[in-house]
């Protein structure tokens, strides 16, 4: 149960929900049904009025939860509740003004759910969440998408934890399809990315529908595969700022506090590599780089320097109090939360858990810039740091991931993992 | 005039809606004068004001100009253009490349070898 300070509060709250259902006035709670039902007679009128009158029609239902309860006896149930309450409106189960709900709590094992409940709850709904907006964006029916698109529920989610609001600039250094980008601007947030995959951002290549078809049906995405594409679908178009192909190792931008929330899901090397521009070939051996249409060679971009990076970067270019929200691979078995890479500018305010499987984790980490650069005395630690060796080397996460085959990315389409 | 920063084969006006909110929190973050001769290189200054004004969030003229510079006017293929070291990085369909190539990369092996060459031949 939550308190709110009145019904208003509870509106602009399940704006932002994206995973709860329903919020509802509790009118009376207790551990048995009889309880509950002598406190729904003894509430006072001043309260009932609101609304039981003539023209309130109302409606009521069953939630049970741990036990399914048959439709008979859920009508038995509703109306040994209801008539402790002088409900005068007519009954619409369609449209009603009031939704009155009985939720019945049967313990978390079905299987040896008591005949009683052990706690009952009997409420008036307020308002809903925003549970749909996962279906409306889903990536299932989003023009353009790439094989590591960000779920939409979770894009969403991340957005929140960003606290994007209208006309906040938000930026994704790690964009790929840009899925990040539609969550951010849905809540009215001005958006940009930067990518180093030149195909990527341009959708040209193979189409990630065609995955597992047959090789006559493998079909290439169409020239108006775009990021700029996607947000026309949504009717966010206007929120479009732009996004570059850049290697987030070379900055672009002029030092300034320049973007509100920075939302990304970096390349952890075992969906996607994790690249940055660079050769290990002699200078002298390199082909000439002037020509037009010459593609920079890449070379392995460690985890370590990414998140280092990240962290840097968000120091420099996020406003004071702009947030940084970014998922992190764990190893489950050496986790603490000393391994979340820091730096003196950052605080963390929120860590997450999503479990992959036994060994590996993903978490979302929510960071808040509390200080500003010139804050910090040069002579301390300005720059960002892990305190563990989990991400240095190439491919840090993707050998503990496939220990016995760090170099083949074919087994492991259905992973969230970038 | 100084030399230009941006160079443009073909150019495109997107239609945005205005949002006066927006611009007034975005100005303060650009770089006026800067943004001010892009727009006379793209021969699209049109009213844009030389110089930021005071009190610019009052004034919806100057932020509805600003706001078609910023948000409306969009550079489809042509060449940005690095004040300092004169590097030229290609705009196609609209997305600016800001890769440098590998031989221009400060950290990576091939330059510091190649440093490294210079110093013994000194």
């Amino acid at each position: 149960m939550l308190k709110f300070p009145n019904e208003e509060s509870v509106h602009k709250y399940m704006t932002r929900s994206i995973l709860g259902r329903t919020v509802m006035e509790v009118l009376a709670h207790g551990p048995t049904r009889a309880s509950v039902c002598e406190q729904l007679k003894a509430l006072p009128v001043a309260e009932t009025s609101r609304y039981c009158s003539e023209e309130n029609s109302f409606c009521w239902r069953v939630h049970s939860f741990g036990k399914k309860i048959k439709q008979d006896k859920r009508l038995d149930l509703i109306h040994q509740f209801m008539v402790n309450l002088p409900l005068i409106g007519r009954v619409d189960l369609e449209n009603p003004d009031d939704l009155f709900y009985i939720c019945e709590d049967y313990g978390p094992n079905p299987n040896s759910a008591p005949e009683e409940p052990f706690y009952v709850y009997v409420g008036r709904k307020v308002t809903e969440g925003q549970r749909y907006l996962a279906h409306q964006y889903s990536v299932k029916t989003r023009h353009f998408i790439g094989n590591t698109s960000m779920d939409a529920q979770l894009s969403l989610i991340m957005a929140n934890q960003g606290g994007v609001k209208p006309n906040m600039f938000v930026f994704d250094p790690f964009v790929g399809t840009g899925s990040l980008l539609v969550a951010a601007a849905h809540f009215g947030g001005y958006v940009a990315g930067c990518d180093i995959n030149v195909n990527t951002i341009h959708g040209v290549g193979k189409s990630s529908r065609s995955f597992g078809k047959p090789r006559g049906e493998v079909t290439l995405r169409g020239n108006d595969e775009n990021i700029l594409a996607n947000m026309r679908q949504y009717n966010l178009h206007d929120r479009y700022l732009d996004v570059m192909v850049s290697d987030f190792a070379l900055n672009v931008w002029r030092k300034q506090e320049l973007f509100d929330v920075i939302v990304t899901d970096p390349p952890y090397g075992i969906r996607e590599k994790t690249r940055k521009i660079g050769t290990n070939k002699h200078y002298d051996e390199l082909e000439d780089q002037t020509l037009e249409g010459h593609i920079p060679s890449t070379m392995s971009y460690h985890l370590a320097d990414i998140f280092k990076d990240l962290l840097n970067f968000s120091a420099r270019y996020l406003r004071l109090h702009g947030r940084l929200v970014y998922w992190l691979p764990v190893v489950n078995a050496d986790y603490s939360d000393d391994h979340i890479p820091q730096h003196p500018c950052l605080k963390v305010i929120a860590n997450s858990e999503q479990k992959i499987n036994m060994t590996i984790s993903r978490r979302l980490i929510t960071m808040e810039k509390y200080q500003s650069m010139q804050n910090i005395n040069p002579l301390d630690q300005v720059e960002a740091e892990i305190k563990t060796r989990t991400y240095e080397g190439s491919n840090a996460i993707r050998k503990i991931y496939f220990p016995n085959n760090s170099g083949s990315q074919s087994h492991n389409k259905s992973l969230p993992l970038t | 005039m100084a030399d230009p920063t941006v160079t443009v084969n073909e150019m495109k006006i997107r239609e945005v809606d205005f949002n006066p909110e927006f611009i007034s929190r975005m100005i303060p973050r650009i770089e006026w004068k800067a943004l001010y001769e892009a727009a006379l290189s793209l021969d699209v200054v049109g009213n844009l004001s030389p110089e930021l004004i005071t009190d610019y969030e009052k004034d919806e003229d100057f932020l509805k100009e600003a706001h078609r510079v910023l948000m409306e006017v969009e550079v489809i293929k042509g060449f940005l253009i690095c004040p300092e070291s004169g590097r030229k990085f290609p705009i196609e369909n609209g997305i600016p490349n800001m890769l440098l190539n590998e031989g221009e990369v400060g950290d990576g092996p091939a330059q510091s070898e190649a440093l490294q060459e210079d110093d013994s031949m000194q």
